[in-house]
């Protein structure tokens, strides 16, 4: 090979790396912000009316952001969690409802990177939703078996290499606007209910019918209604991984970090609200505070430590998710990884969740009284009434009352319970 | 100890199936022995046995028989009586 060849080979070589790096964080952080802005223009009316914030998720479909997770390997961007959780907190100034969806769609997309690579159907799956944008949606909760996602009733019947299955969820959010469900269901007809397996089920091989409505409280565009799911397909849709281990390393990691990143949001966008009010409050009487000003630095200050609270969370479940990949590196047998580990993280998750979700609706709860009227009434540009109903929501996604038991449980197990500076 | 710790698995493990019916060298978690689980497992351990179970033995190996328990079990029992 002459020298001229070789240096043809070397750009080419250049540029296909090139094409297959992701975009950065700043330029997908951008494309959040511009999806945030148009999610913001129809937040009203979707909780208004309760619907699917249609225009926002079209606008994630359109910026890419549906694979901004995904590895470079697999078409994605290769954001790290970290990153991905900006975005979260980007889309939730606009719209809580979009933001809510976009953070469950990476809970389960996480699903499939994590431990379906091995599968060829898994792999053409993740690069087919690249490729369409696909959003996917969850499906754990069961009528008979109730919040407890460790658990299902429904079983996977395989008979010659495929599989049956009928679920009755009581919510499936955005479930009628998916384009792919993550069910979970018991291993074989026989399993208890805790042997549980995740099934990757795509639009064309499963049907949804509606039970129930969503007339909530808040976070009204999620459209979380009651379905009964029929489901069947080929075995390799079914992820190698019992469910406990998917659930422990990635779903509950992934769904906490970012929920909280979604929460710290909407917070945010409310303590901006105040923050502007409270600046032409005392444009109007200069040289003197409104009084509500200990509020507002009450309100900065804590949404600063959720921030804070939630970066040390994210580097927790990073460095996690760098150990794993350099235990299989090495071959090292999972059996041999310390529990102490597992249960630091599980119950760090478990104290985020906590800390997070009851801090965001104290927040809301000062700009509130910093706004006086103007964010009572819900059509001036300082209401906060919608921040605040969706953020009744935090408390109740997974039980903080059933994460307190848990966590109480999980700490029975460390010697030490705070850890150190 | 085996009949200790079949005692101890009874009572806190929240298996799916009765502890009689497994073996001595059946999968734990096979049987549906869930992290938390575990953790009221270990503690009943320390305070039958008077023995401190280290952290880098607490493994998903530790708790995955009824065999692998007894000869931890065993072997923290022989370096208490060592030290």
């Amino acid at each position: 090979m002459n020298a001229a060849t070789q240096e043809l080979e070397a750009s080419h070589l250049a540029k296909a790396d090139r094409n297959a790096a992701g975009r950065s964080e700043t330029e997908l952080l951008e494309a959040a912000h511009r999806v945030s802005a148009i999610a913001a223009k129809y937040a009203s009316a979707v909780d208004k009316e309760a619907r699917f914030p249609a225009e926002a998720v079209a606008a994630m479909r359109t910026e890419r952001l549906f694979s901004a997770m995904v590895p470079v390997l697999h078409g994605g961007d290769g954001l790290p969690l970290s990153g991905v959780a900006r975005l979260c907190e980007a889309l939730a100034q606009g719209c809580a409802s979009a933001a809510i969806i976009y953070a469950m769609h990476q809970s389960q997309v996480v699903c499939i990177v994590e431990h379906g690579a091995n599968v060829q159907w898994q792999r053409d799956f993740l690069a087919r939703m690249v490729r369409e944008q696909l959003l996917l949606a969850s499906a754990t909760s069961e009528e008979t078996i109730g919040g407890n996602m460790r658990t299902s009733a429904c079983a996977v019947d395989l008979v010659d290499g495929a599989f049956n299955i009928e679920k009755l969820a009581p919510t499936i959010s955005y479930g009628k606007y998916a384009d792919c469900i993550l069910v979970t269901a018991r291993r074989h007809p026989d399993a208890p209910p805790s042997d549980q397996v995740l099934i990757v089920a795509p639009g064309e091989t499963c049907t949804l019918e509606p039970r129930g409505t969503w007339d909530t409280l808040g976070m009204r565009g999620t459209c979380s209604e009651g379905h009964r799911l029929i489901a069947s397909g080929a075995a390799e849709q079914i992820l190698p991984v019992p469910f406990s281990k998917i659930a422990d390393e990635s779903m509950l990691p992934v769904s906490h970090t970012l929920w909280s990143s979604v929460w710290i949001g909407i917070a945010s966008d409310a303590v901006n609200r105040a923050h502007q009010f409270f600046r032409n409050q005392a444009r109007g009487k200069p040289g003197a505070l409104p009084p509500s000003a200990s509020r507002l630095a009450q309100a900065v200050t804590l949404v600063r430590m959720m921030q804070a609270r939630l970066r040390e969370s994210l580097a927790a479940v990073e460095a996690a998710q760098r150990e794993r990949v350099a235990r299989q590196a090495s071959l090292a047998d999972d059996i041999d990884a310390p529990l102490t580990a597992s249960i630091g993280l599980a119950s760090d998750l478990n104290m985020l969740k906590l800390a997070i979700s009851q801090s965001a609706v104290q927040v809301v709860q000062e700009t509130l009284m910093i706004c006086g009227m103007a964010g009572y009434k819900n059509d001036t540009p300082y209401s906060v009434g919608r921040h605040l109903r969706d953020l009744h929501s935090a408390p109740l996604m997974i039980s903080n009352d059933r994460i307190e038991l848990n966590t109480a449980n999980l700490l029975l197990a460390q010697r030490a319970a705070t850890g150190d500076l | 100890m085996k009949t200790e710790l079949r005692r101890i698995l009874a009572e806190s493990a929240r298996l799916d199936v009765p502890i009689d019916t497994l073996s001595d060298s059946d999968d734990l978690y096979a049987a549906g022995l869930s992290s938390l689980a575990t953790v009221h497992v270990m503690l009943a351990i320390e305070d039958e046995f008077g023995v401190e179970i280290p952290d880098h033995m607490l493994t998903r190996r530790l708790f995955s028989s009824v065999d692998s328990l007894a000869s931890a079990v065993e072997e923290l029992r022989r370096q208490q009586a060592a030290a």
